[in-house]
Formats: C-alpha cells, structure tokens, sequence
C-alpha cells in the first residue's frame, strides 16, 4: 500500500484546459472521495491517475514514484469503471481471473486469490456466469472483486453506484466501506453525490470548473465550507444563501429578516454587504423571532421541509442566486402551519456563515 | 420466451369464438400469415432455380431439347473427368487462399481503421473503392494490368533494369492463378474491413482500459479482446466470404476465362461453359449442384464452430 501526492496537476484536451492545477496529498489507507458537478474533472483526474490520460502538467507520485510516465500496468492501481468494464466474453471467475493470468500467476495462486475475493464479497455461487446472467448489483461487486484480487496499491472508482437503485446504493455504499475497513487500500473514490461522499470518506476533495474548491473531512466541510460554492455543495437541502449587510449587531437581509450574526470569527464592520449562510437544519422556531411567510410545506415523516418568505415579499428576493426559490428550513418538529401563514424563526448564531459577495470566500 | 406473454389475447377469445376469428386472433397465426409473403417470394426464387437446377443435374437436357431422366449419369461423368476434378481443386486452392489472406488483410485494416487516424473519412471511403467498382469493370483493368504485352508491371520492372522480358501473368498456370487470387483479394477485402470495423466499434472502450489497467499488451488486448468480441461478426462475414469466393464468376470468366489449359477453371465457370456455352445444360446443372455439399459444410462449419457463444444474450 502506499499513499498519492498529486502536485499542481494540469490537463487540457486540445487547447481547451480541464484541470487548472490540482494538489491533493492522500495519506497510505486513506478513502478520499472527490465531489463536485458534472464536467468538473474528476473522471479526467481519476483517469490520469489511473495512466489512461496523460498528464499535461504537474506530477502524480504513488508511493514515492513519481507515474507520470509509467504505463497503467506498472502503476500497481485497480480501477472500478461506472459501466463496470466486465469482459462479457469471460466468467466472473475469469473476469477476476483475468489480471493474474496476464501476470502469468500459478493457478493455484489464482484460484486462491479469485476464491477469497469471491468470499468476500458473496459471489462463490456466481462465479461461472457470464457478467449478462447477472444484475446490476453483482456486476458492482463482480467489478470490485476485479480490483480486489489485485490487492493494488490504490483502488480507483469512478461512480461505482450510480447505476444502482436508492436501495442498493445504501447497501453497497456499506459494502464498500466495510470492505475498505478490512483492506485499507488507499482510495480514490469519484462521485457526484454529495451524501455518498459525506457517509464514505475520511477526506473530501470538492471540485469544481477543474479546481480544487476546499478539502477536509466531511464534517469539517459541513461545518466550515471555505467559500460558497462548497458550502452549497455540501449538505442537504443546499444551504441558503440571503444578501444583505451587517447593521449593528445583525445581519439585514434585502427582504427584510433580522437574523443573529456569528458568533465565531471576527467581528464584520459595520454596513458590511455579504452573503448570509444559513443551513435549512439550522433554522429553529422561535417565539418572539423573525417573522416569515410560508409558501410550502413539504413533511418527509422524520422532519419538515419549509419554504418560507419574507413577508410581503416575492419568491427568492433575499437570495443569492435567484433560483425562483424560498428560503429552506427544515424543522425536526411537525409544522401544522398552512402557505400564507406567517411562522417565526431564528438562526443558531454558533451555526451560520458569513461569505464575501464577489468572491464568494468565507469571511472571518 | 416471450411466447407466454404474447399468447394471452389469443387464449382470452379462445371460448365461443369461431376458427375463422381465432385465426384472426391468434399471434402466432399472425406472425404466419405475416411470415407468408417473404415465404412465398424465398419460395418462388430460391427454392425453386435450386430444386430445378438438381433436377436437371438428373436429366441430360441441352440448350434447345428438353431431356430425359439419366439417374446419376452426369454424376458418373464427372467422376472420371479430370478437368471437373481440376476445377474443384483449383476452387478449394481459390476460396483458400482467397479467404484467409481477405481475412488477415481485412482485420489488419479494420484494426488500422479502427484507430484515431487523421483523415479517418477519407481513408474509409478510399479502402471502400474496390468494393464499389463493378467487378465486370475491375476484372478488365486486372486483365489489362495483367495483360502479356501491355502489362504495366512488366513494362515497369523492365524499365527498373529488373526484368528483360514480359511476364506472360495470365498465360502461365501458376501465374494465371496467382493472378485471379490477387484480384480477388482486392476486390474482397473492403466487404470484410468494413464489416469488421462495424464489430470493432461496438466494444466498448472502456474494456480497453480495464484490460490496460489489468495489465495487458496491445497483442493481449487483442487477443483477450477484441478477437473473442469479434468472433460472432467474423463467424457471420467469413461465412459469406467463402460461399462468395467458392461460387465465384466474374473475375475469372472476364480475366481467364478458366485458362489457361482450365488452370483457373473453378466450378462455376467450368458449369457455366459446360451447362451454357457448349449447351449441356444437364452437365453443367450437375457440376453447379456439386458445389451444394462443399457450400453447406462450409455454413454448418460456422453455425456450429463459431456462431453460438454463450455469453452472448439471446
Ligand atoms: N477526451 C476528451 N476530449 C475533450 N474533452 C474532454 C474529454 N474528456 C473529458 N472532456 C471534458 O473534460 C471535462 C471534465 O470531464 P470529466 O469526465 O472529468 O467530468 P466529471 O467531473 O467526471 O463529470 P461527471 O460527473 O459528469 O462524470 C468536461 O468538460 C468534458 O467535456
Ligand atoms: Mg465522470
């Protein structure tokens, strides 16, 4: 096992850049998952990772060997594809088989190797059929047994789930977990939801537009998002972001709502424009607090989802980007309330988040 | 399969229901009446030219007399003449040698196509030419490229100081057939690249990666992969290479016509000189349903050996 260092990695395809500089340091063992939107550049990453783009500019070490010249087989990586890459011509057991056999292993190394990873993963039954008499979740861990029989130094997943239903999801995102307990391969571990992220990873990579956005645990990026774009990415409902300015010892929204300043950091100067970041889960029902419009209520069971308004107002007038949207709230209580009635709310000061307008950075 | 599924509006009119509206009704006598036309037509002119070209194989008709039934007569002909022997030699020696060196190359170009190349269109519709010539029209300028005095080859290697005389390319029998063989291959080979190339695009990419990344070679990528996806549609496209190659005419009637001495006389030629030209037709008929059991070993060859494979679907 070893670990990965990418330093200031660049690509472009053609002329037109993907990744502007990338540096993440990934420790030995480590389950780093990176997230962002579509297009972002995170299967370009994975994949120069991986030997099957090169690298423009910049490094990548496994271990301490820097691979920007190694081929894909002497990376001693295993990678696990979206489409799953099965070889339809081959049975799981030969699919698994199939990286030994190149290597020229004895067979009874072989067999060993393919039978423990069969065990882990429950496929013994299933190991003479063809990838087509299998579903889409067998086909999952039929890939993952693929890299496992490798027993690499890095495992690579590109969206391994994202073909799978909610159910199974849930299911083998504790596979993969618990299976990485067991190995503690390092991983690198691509997707776009944000929730896989959250539950899986030891560190979050959050990119966007071929940057790296912030990275950190995934409290640490729940509890404190560098700039606005992380702090809507990560958490769910999406943060709310309102505008307004600092005026004595709260924050006014454009709409109109008072709501407390935060109590960490420094104290920002008086008449100060900002963005005020506000999670749905950290809005409470308060006597005596902010007067809001509702205008939806959506009860999910365990919790309520509300969207409210500023009085008076029009939809989205307080946020930032003008997604036609309300402010979100989600209350762990049952909200009997109806559209058009007013309820009254505040914000957890210990719980809110200030970013500057145009960059979009946190303040303090 | 889907049977089970498809039978339910017929079972659901089945009480109280005339045999007329059942007809009607019933999916599977749809799919027959639906089935009849093409039937018919098949029927009308396939089945029909072969059942009467084996009849007259059994009569000693000629052109302009109707005959009468020989039994096997023309069969025992064939059996002690050494030109229908040589001509069922040379087309073994012709689909052969034709069809492995059209596979070789046309897989070779498939490969090389399949690849990112700069003016990959372009180089497609080029490779597609022999196929889109006319064979009458390909086989004339072989015959010209070929010809005993005017051959461009000779009159090239003589001007390079490396000949001092013509090659007599269509007179001599081993050049006569190697000629026909050339001729053929180019005119072959697209059909088969092209036909390949289709195969190679439909294995995903990505397979190439994982085997990458799993450690293969180029040669193992190929070998592990792209030939094994391929077979089904190598199966599909050499079986009519051969029965076009066995059953070939044209070329050689327009470059050889079957000589010199029947060194180049395959069996459709040497059925059609007999059957047509000489007006035999009983004869002719006979060597032409000769080829029939050379033709179906060929096509269970490849029902059996290669087109079943199990990790197919379906
Ligand atoms: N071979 C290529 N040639 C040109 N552009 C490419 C190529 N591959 C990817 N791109 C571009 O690079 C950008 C990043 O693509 P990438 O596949 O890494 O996105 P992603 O973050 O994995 O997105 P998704 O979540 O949708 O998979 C995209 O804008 C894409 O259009
Ligand atoms: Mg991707």
């Amino acid at each position: 096992m070893a670990g990965l260092e990418i330093r200031n990695v660049q690509k472009s395809f053609g002329t037109t850049p993907i990744l502007h500089g990338v540096s993440i340091d990934i420790q030995d063992g480590e389950f780093v998952i990176l997230v962002g939107p579509s297009g972002c550049g995170k299967s370009t990453l994975l994949r120069m990772i991986a030997g099957l783009e090169n690298i423009t500019a910049g490094e990548i070490r496994i271990g301490s060997r820097v691979v920007n010249a190694v081929p894909p087989k002497e990376r001693d990586i295993a990678m696990v594809f979206q489409n799953y890459a099965l070889y339809p011509h081959m049975t799981v057991r030969d699919n698994m088989a199939f990286s030994l056999k190149l290597r020229k292993a004895p067979k009874d190394e072989t067999a060993t190797r393919v039978n423990r990873a069969a065990a882990i993963l429950g496929l013994e039954k299933l190991l003479d059929r063809y990838p087509r008499q299998l579903s889409g979740g067998q086909r999952q861990r039929v890939a993952m047994g693929r890299a496992i029989v490798r027993d690499p130094q890095v495992f690579l997943f590109d969206e391994p789930l994202s073909n799978l239903d909610a159910k199974l999801r849930v299911a083998m995102r504790a596979e993969i977990k618990e299976l990485h307990q067991r190995l503690r391969t390092t991983t690198v571990y691509v997707t776009h939801d944000q929730i896989e992220a959250m539950t899986m990873a030891d560190k979050i990579v959050v990119m966007h537009d071929g940057n790296v956005e912030q990275i950190g645990a995934p409290l640490e990026l729940y509890d404190r998002p560098d700039n606005m774009f992380v702090a809507g990415f990560i958490g769910s409902p999406a943060m709310n972001f309102l505008k307004g300015q600092v005026t004595g010892n709260s924050f006014r929204t454009d709409g109109g709502l008072t709501l407390p300043l935060p109590t960490r950091g420094a104290r920002p100067a008086e008449g100060q424009r900002a963005v005020y970041g506000l999670r749905p889960e950290h809005v409470r029902l308060a006597e005596g607090g902010v007067p809001v419009e509702v205008a939806v209520v959506e009860p999910t069971g365990s919790e309520t989802l509300v969207l409210v308004r500023p009085p008076g107002e029009a939809a989205g007038t307080d946020l930032v980007k003008d997604l036609g949207r309300d402010m979100a709230c989600v209350f762990r209580e049952r909200i009997a309330a109806r559209p058009g009635e007013r309820i009254a709310i505040t914000a957890d000061p210990n719980l809110v988040h200030l970013f500057d307008p145009e960059s979009g950075r946190r303040l303090s | 399969m889907a049977d089970i599924a498809l039978d339910r509006p017929a079972a659901a009119s089945r009480e109280g229901a005339s045999a007329w509206s059942r007809l009607r009704t019933s999916r599977g006598w749809l799919g027959l009446w639906f089935m009849a036309p093409a039937a018919l037509i098949l029927l009308l002119f396939l089945a029909f030219p072969l059942v009467k070209g084996i009849w007259l194989s059994f009569t000693d008709t000629r052109i302009g007399r109707g005959g009468a039934f020989v039994g096997l007569e023309n069969y025992e002909w064939l059996w002690d003449d050494s030109v229908f022997w040589l001509s069922v030699f040379n087309t073994l020696l012709y689909t052969a040698i034709a069809s492995v060196a059209k596979f070789g190359i046309g897989l070779y170009l498939a490969l090389l196509l399949n690849k990112r190349l700069p003016f990959k269109a372009l180089i497609r519709s080029i490779v597609l030419i022999p196929f889109v010539v006319p064979t009458v029209l390909s086989a004339l300028a072989f015959w010209w490229i070929f010809d005993s005095q005017f051959s461009i080859i000779s009159w090239s290697l003589r001007h390079l100081g490396l000949l001092d005389h013509n090659i007599d390319f269509l007179g001599d029998p081993t050049w006569a057939r190697t000629c026909v063989i050339f001729a053929n291959i180019w005119r072959g080979v697209p059909f088969i690249a092209i036909t390949l190339l289709a195969g190679l695009q439909t294995v995903s990419p990505s397979l190439y990666e994982a085997a990458t990344i799993d450690g293969a070679t180029p040669w193992q990528n190929f070998r592990h992969i792209t030939f094994p996806l391929l077979t089904p549609i190598i199966a599909v496209v050499m079986t009519f290479s051969v029965l076009f190659t066995f059953t070939d005419f044209q070329l050689i009637w327009a470059m050889t016509r079957g000589g010199p001495v029947n060194a180049t006389h395959l069996m459709a030629t040497l059925s059609y000189q007999r059957g047509i030209l000489s007006g035999s037709l009983g004869e002719g008929a006979a060597i032409a349903t000769a080829m029939v059991p050379f033709l179906m070993l060929a096509i269970m060859i490849s029902w059996f050996g290669l087109q079943n494979r199990k990790w197919q679907s379906g």
